[in-house]
């Protein structure tokens, strides 16, 4: 299978466009931001082109864009959007119904800071604000994952019936060209599938009612089962991981666990910080530091069980968070710790450290230097901050 | 009814045949004199139920299984060809 693979060099945003027009959407309702851009445009020139017969619409904001693929995913439409920062938050008002209705639309994000004061480059600041929207949400570290986790995601989507984002860092993976193997059309055809859906609002035979009231006597039983769906979710996600991985040779797991083993200090990170930690993390190998990374892919639904046991042997542990839970920790480092309070027997140092809001840099050496320092878990740090 | 058998994403599936027409529970019912209508088609189109089509000879025809007695057609109608009167 590897064989029929092809090597090219794209951008995060152009990745995403790619692994879109190979899945050949029906519907894709979008309004632009930056740093979504590259992966609409790209997918936009292929719609003229005639590469794929999605309908595209433009509409006039991103609270129209959710509405319009709700709309459509409701009739029966493979669905997709993309956006970033302060569209996502224009779209929460939508997110939900989209979640609660059970409508598996795809949403490429290049996420990115929000305001104010206004800022174009990346951070996740805007995913982290909707994490509680009932979206699957999974990271992507590069071009590649980006490319990879569109097929898984829809796949994901499609099978537990919810929404899924596939999130790249605005800029260091949407804007920036990096190698990546791509699949060959019918290998991601048989893969994805033709898509049905299981209610259609345009099924006259079987006429349904989409978004009715629900009172106190029976919304609390709706949300039950709402969260029973996003457990199926966590399930499903590793058996169609597994089944991505005999065509594609590339085995994904809930997170990615590097040089974790025998490691005494470790770093938890999402996104493409991720690259250059495992750079710091091979250089202070070889100086003899047991150091080790753990990569956070699957984030709504988190792998709780599975991240505390990939920990339990590591005693000293700092989470990266690019975002800001204002007035309360970071949420990945909030995730962390909960993972490790259910291992009861074990203390661990659990250090908060926030890092790149607005696009602030984040190098090897900063890393390197972060390994170095004595991690305390008491008062969040902050990497880079002037 | 329980969590877990509660309609999947609150997506409520509706037998047609159970359903209960809106014409059953109307109050006035709309009468068309066929002799002065014109078939202007304003009360088809004013209609919020749709319910009103022409007949063979271009007349509005009122289905009276959906009409729920509003009267728009009676309000509109430029020849007052319509006149609502108690259902019976």
């Amino acid at each position: 299978m590897m064989n029929n693979s092809k090597k090219i060099a794209l951008t995060g945003g152009a990745a995403a466009a790619e692994a879109l027009k190979q899945i050949n959407p029906d519907v894709m309702p979008v309004y632009p931001i930056t740093p979504q851009t590259p992966i609409v445009e790209t997918f936009a020139k292929f719609v003229a082109d005639g590469e794929a017969a999605t309908e595209m619409i433009e509409v006039e904001s991103e609270h129209s864009a959710m509405s319009a693929a709700v709309g459509a995913s409701a009739a029966g439409a493979r669905t997709m959007t993309a956006s970033s920062s302060q569209g996502i938050l224009l779209m929460a008002e939508i997110l939900p119904i989209a979640f609660g209705t059970r409508l598996p639309i795809l949403m490429l994000v290049s996420a990115r800071a929000i305001s104010a004061p206004i800022n174009i480059h990346g951070d996740h600041q805007d995913v982290m604000f909707v994490r509680d929207s009932g979206w699957i949400q999974i990271f992507s570290e590069n071009a590649q994952e980006v490319y990879d986790n569109t097929f898984i995601a829809l796949r994901l989507a499609e099978k537990v019936r919810l929404p899924a984002m596939v999130i790249m860092d605005g800029f260091q993976t949407s804007h920036s060209v990096e190698n990546l193997e791509i699949l060959e059309n019918s290998v991601v055809k048989n893969f994805v599938g033709e898509y049905q859906s299981k209610n259609n609002l345009l099924d006259f035979e079987n006429p349904k009612s989409f978004g009715p009231v629900s009172l106190p006597n029976s919304y609390f039983e709706f949300k039950r089962a709402q969260i029973e769906a996003m457990k199926e979710a966590e399930t499903e996600y590793k058996n169609i991981c597994h089944e991505y991985g005999k065509i594609s040779g590339r085995n994904y797991d809930y997170f990615e666990s590097y040089k974790l083993d025998d490691a005494e200090k470790a770093i938890v990170v999402a996104g493409s910080t991720a690259g250059t930690a495992k750079m710091a993390v091979d250089e202070l190998r070889e100086q003899g530091e047991k150091v080790g990374l753990l990569k956070i892919k699957l984030f709504r639904p988190f792998p709780y069980d599975k991240i505390a046991e990939a920990l339990k042997n590591v005693k000293n542990i700092a989470v990266f968070d690019r975002t800001v839970s204002f007035g309360s920790k970071p949420p990945i480092y909030s995730e962390v710790v909960e993972c490790l309070y259910m291992i009861r027997d074990t203390k661990y140092i659990i250090q908060p450290y926030i890092y790149g809001l607005g696009g602030r840099e984040i190098f090897k050496e900063d890393i390197k230097k972060i390994f170095q320092e004595n991690w305390d878990g008491k008062e969040t740090k902050y990497i880079g901050l002037k | 009814m329980n969590w877990e058998n509660i309609e999947e994403g609150a997506i409520i599936t509706h037998d047609i045949k159970k359903s209960p027409h809106t014409g059953d529970w109307r109050y006035m019912k709309p009468q068309v004199d066929k002799k002065s209508c014109i078939g202007c088609g304003q009360c088809f189109s004013f209609c919020p139920e749709a319910c009103i089509d022409y007949d063979s000879e271009r007349k509005a025809d009122i289905d009276y299984e959906i009409c729920k007695g509003c009267g728009v057609c009676a309000t509109v109608c430029p020849q007052h060809a319509i006149k609502m009167a108690k259902n019976t």
